[in-house]
């Protein structure tokens, strides 16, 4: 099937409002009669919901952690973009929409770009009023930073806890909701599976983490707003329950799944210490904005950093890309690192590691000035690591941070299953193969404040109210189905825990389909992983109760999911013979180690429907096409 | 894998085993076996939990999510101190390392009237949620408001509202506090949100339903020990306290 993103035509430029008034409306004395169920609480979620029961629908809104405020959004460091111009540097809409669609390596749509670039300045102004303390400067105007991917500086900062500012600001804006009574949350509860009417998405079966209760709760129209899922690779910079879960299960019932093969593997990250380690902890990429990225010039050189003389080092990314220097994309600065490490010339334990240097900043701007940009990484970096990068320099290391990919959706960030919206990380629609820095808060945003409360208008007018009750047979059977899988881990009772499954398909992943993978590596991950889940559906060991809190049964669910997702990532991957921003195929480069894209025949969206564990799923393309951005290749030199 | 981790240590937990909000709860002993001083706190407990699956017992069952120190959800007192006592550290964030080898460690829950155990070290912290409820926002609506830029906020007094939003409403500075009081975090809202130009209209309003819903949620009143601050993994001072007092003072007499 040929997919339509139902993207409006005409000038770009207009595109976005001419759509808005084409858009069907909900009229305010109607709105409260239409239940939508918001899955999710970060920055997509958390602002759909509070923005949505701000209109007046009636909420109801879902996290698996005991309070809102804590989904992963919180840990976003750096920044977020917008096209403000306020430094007067040559930025415009038409720059951040340009560096996206570039960044993202022309395999994003144009039209949700430009909209994303549009809204982007919306989103600083609505979260100033909410009283997100931004960095500004001392005549009380709002202070920008650079960031990789770009040449302006665009990112508006909190110093080095962007996310959990605008995070906090649309928790509040919620909590303002719950108090005027038009959201009810529903905290410590897990989605885990859609229910679907008539082909249309009506509910969610969920489990109540606390009680085990298993129940469904029926809606006019569902919004997951759920997040990314490279906790498939086991060791990642998300937090412990971020999994593919909501998004799995309702592609399960029908929606299809776009590009998962697109992961983003962040250059900055601290090294792993030992086989101990439960995730990685990312240093935020506005590090590279002082810090200099760098390896020793000869193999095995393990005399310490600063005993190593100016001559012996290799500052690889000023070297590569003079005009980008250390702030190359994420994806480029990755497999630099890499390729570093590849060559027998990393740093650290296991040589798993390159050295981001500060000591040249200190130099030119002093410590105190340093401190006050980073102190807070500092602090964190030497928690983790017990060295003080002060003096000497951070080892760094790429690990799984983001994925570009998720449940395909449309211009109205509609999936293919009528009623299922899907917001944030958990779709596939702006960052293309690569993310740039900054972009993810700044989509996430977007999407619950400026977008999901006009285009989810245009689906309900279009439906009656209350019309699946939760007696509905589909409700019933969603139930059973969910109990019959609780039941079944509580049964096998065999001698591996859950976290060892996860490990092992970690470790598969990771070598396999991770920074760089070849047709040989995606098919042994193809063999290997189904042998895998039929161990891990013999020989898992949950133990407890279902009624009961049960985070073992909790985990065995997540990573049950991951070890199918596992296989359709691995397949996209092999089936894209191309290499393009975040997925590099070894076969497919230029001679000097850059991704080759193949627009012959890879530019389209690749959607695909689940068509049984195991069995061969069935490929729909969206091809993309290029009228403002010419397709070129992605040069940062 | 890495060069510090061959001398691991042996230790004996203490933790508090409590089935369900109204189960009795006792101290069990478990020893834990081949720590790795890079180990993270967690970490630690992750692997005593896999031997007792592996043994058909029950695991611990403890908060946790982020385990960057950032999301707030992990809530254990250790020996004595809420989050164990490093200076700005969650439990998350505390590394094996500030241990030794053959260490005691107690581990339990967040005591608090207004925190109902759930199981084990997992605690109810919904109460913190119906203070923040009560007035912890701007009410302004989504779209409609002015440029960023339009109203101009000195860097101090950014700074200053950014130094109380730190706080991660994780609920140590509760745990800490011998009465229980919720004064440390409902205080670190308030003054960050009084002290900026968009939260100053709803100000007086704000102060008086925060303090109103801290005493009607089962918080004690504050008798300035500090010890919140001490616990506190974000380092929030004290000052907001009396910030706090201030604008309540200034709301009474409004």
């Amino acid at each position: 099937m040929i997919l339509d993103g139902k993207c409006p035509k005409g000038p770009i430029q207009t595109s976005w409002d001419r759509h808005r008034f084409d858009l069907k409306l909900v009229n305010p004395a109607n709105k409260r009669k239409y239940k939508i169920l918001v899955v999710g609480t970060g920055l997509a979620g958390g602002a759909a919901a509070a923005s949505l029961g701000e209109l007046g629908y009636n909420v109801e809104a879902f996290c698996y952690q005991d309070s809102a405020r804590r989904a992963h959004s919180i840990a976003a460091q750096g920044g977020i973009n917008a096209a403000k111009n306020y430094p007067n540097d040559g930025d415009s809409i038409y720059r951040l929409f340009y560096d996206t669609i570039k960044g993202g390596d022309f395999r994003a749509r144009e039209a949700d770009v430009w909209r994303l670039a549009q809204v982007s300045n919306n989103i600083i102004d609505q979260c100033v009023a909410q009283g997100v303390p931004f960095a500004r400067d001392y005549a009380g105007y709002l202070d920008n930073r650079s960031f990789g991917g770009a040449q302006v500086s665009r990112t508006f900062y909190a110093r080095g806890q962007t996310g959990q500012q605008l995070l906090l600001g649309a928790y509040s804006a919620l909590a303002r909701q719950v108090k005027a009574g038009s959201v009810k949350l529903f905290q410590r509860t897990e989605m885990l599976d859609l229910v679907v009417v008539d082909g249309e998405a009506k509910g969610i079966t969920v489990r109540d983490l606390v009680t085990g209760e298993i129940r469904t709760h029926v809606g006019d129209a569902v919004v997951l707003a759920t997040g990314g899922y490279v906790n498939v690779f086991y060791l990642s910079t998300n937090a412990m329950g971020c999994s593919v879960t909501a998004t799995w299960r309702a592609h399960k019932k029908g929606a299809f799944f776009a590009n998962p093969c697109y992961t983003q593997i962040h250059p900055t990250c601290i090294p792993q210490s030992g086989e101990h380690q439960s995730k990685l902890t990312l240093m935020s990429e506005s590090l590279r904005n002082d810090g200099r990225c760098w390896a020793p010039k000869k193999k095995g050189d393990n005399r310490p950093p600063n005993e190593i003389p100016e001559e012996d080092r290799d500052y690889y990314l000023e070297r590569k890309y003079p005009s980008f220097g250390n702030l190359a994309p994420r994806d480029i600065a990755s497999r630099a690192a890499k390729e570093q490490c590849d060559e027998g010339r990393g740093v650290g334990p296991g040589g798993r590691g390159v050295n981001l240097d500060f000591a040249d900043s200190i130099k030119r701007l002093g410590e105190d000035t340093i401190r006050a940009r980073y102190g807070n990484l500092f602090e964190m970096y030497e928690k983790i690591t017990d060295e003080n990068a002060y003096k000497v320099p951070m080892r760094m290391y790429p690990a799984p941070h983001y994925s570009m990919g998720g449940l395909w959706v449309d211009y109205n960030c509609e999936s293919n299953v009528p009623g299922l919206f899907v917001l944030g990380e958990a779709n596939f629609s702006v960052h293309g193969a690569n993310r740039l820095g900054a972009s993810a808060l700044m989509q996430g945003l977007a999407d619950g404040y400026f977008v999901i409360p006009y285009t989810i208008a245009n689906y309900l007018a279009k439906t009656k109210p209350g019309a699946v009750k939760a007696d509905n047979p589909e409700c019933k059977k969603s139930i059973e189905d969910i109990k019959a899988q609780t039941n079944k881990f509580l049964s096998i009772n065999g001698k591996k825990t859950v976290s060892e499954f996860h490990r092992e398909l970690g470790k598969i992943m990771w070598e396999n389909v991770g920074m760089a993978r070849s047709e040989e590596s995606l098919k042994d991950a193809l063999k290997k992983i189904p042998v895998l889940r039929e161990e891990f559906w013999k020989n898992v060991k949950v133990t407890g109760k279902g009624e009961e809190l049960n985070q073992q049964l909790e985990n065995a669910g997540r990573v049950a999911d991951f070890l199918e997702f596992a296989e359709l990532m691995s397949k996209d991957a092999l089936h894209r013979n191309e290499s393009c921003g975040g997925h590099f195929r070894v076969e497919h480069q230029m001679p000097d180690g850059e991704a080759k894209r193949n627009d012959e025949d890879y530019c389209y969206a690749a959607a695909w429907e689940f068509k049984g564990v195991g069995n061969e799923p069935e490929l729909h393309k969206e091809p993309l096409t290029f009228e403002n951005v010419h397709l070129a290749v992605r040069s940062y030199k | 894998m890495s060069a510090h981790t061959s001398n691991t240590m042996t230790i004996t937990l203490h933790v508090w085993r409590q089935a369900g909000p109204n189960a009795p709860g006792k101290l069990e002993q478990y020893e834990a076996k081949n720590v790795s001083p890079d180990q993270s706190f967690l970490e630690m407990l992750d692997e005593v939990n896999e031997d007792l699956i592996k043994a058909g017992k029950d695991p611990i069952a403890f908060d946790h999510d982020c385990r960057e120190g950032i999301c707030g959800m992990c809530s254990s007192v250790i020996n004595g101190v809420p989050h164990g006592g490093q200076v700005r550290t969650t439990a998350c964030q505390l590394h094996m390392r500030t241990f030794k080898d053959g260490d005691a460690i107690y581990i339990e829950p967040w005591r608090a009237k207004a925190f109902p155990i759930i199981k084990d070290l997992i605690v109810d912290r919904n109460a913190l949620e119906r203070i923040m409820q009560a007035g912890g926002y701007t009410s302004c609506h989504t779209g409609g408001v002015p440029d960023g830029n339009a109203i101009l906020i000195p860097k101090p007094e950014a700074d200053y509202a950014m130094d109380a939003a730190e706080c991660i409403g994780c609920g140590a500075c509760v745990a800490a506090c011998p009465n229980g009081s919720a004064m440390l975090y409902t205080s670190a809202k308030v003054a960050q949100l009084s002290v900026l130009p968009q939260g100053k209209a709803e100000a007086a309003e704000r102060v008086c339903a925060m303090v109103d819903a801290m005493q009607e949620n089962g918080f004690g009143n504050c008798s300035n020990h500090y010890e919140c601050q001490a616990a506190c993994p974000k380092g929030i001072s004290v000052k907001f306290i009396a910030k706090l007092n201030r604008e309540y003072q200034k709301a009474l007499f409004k």
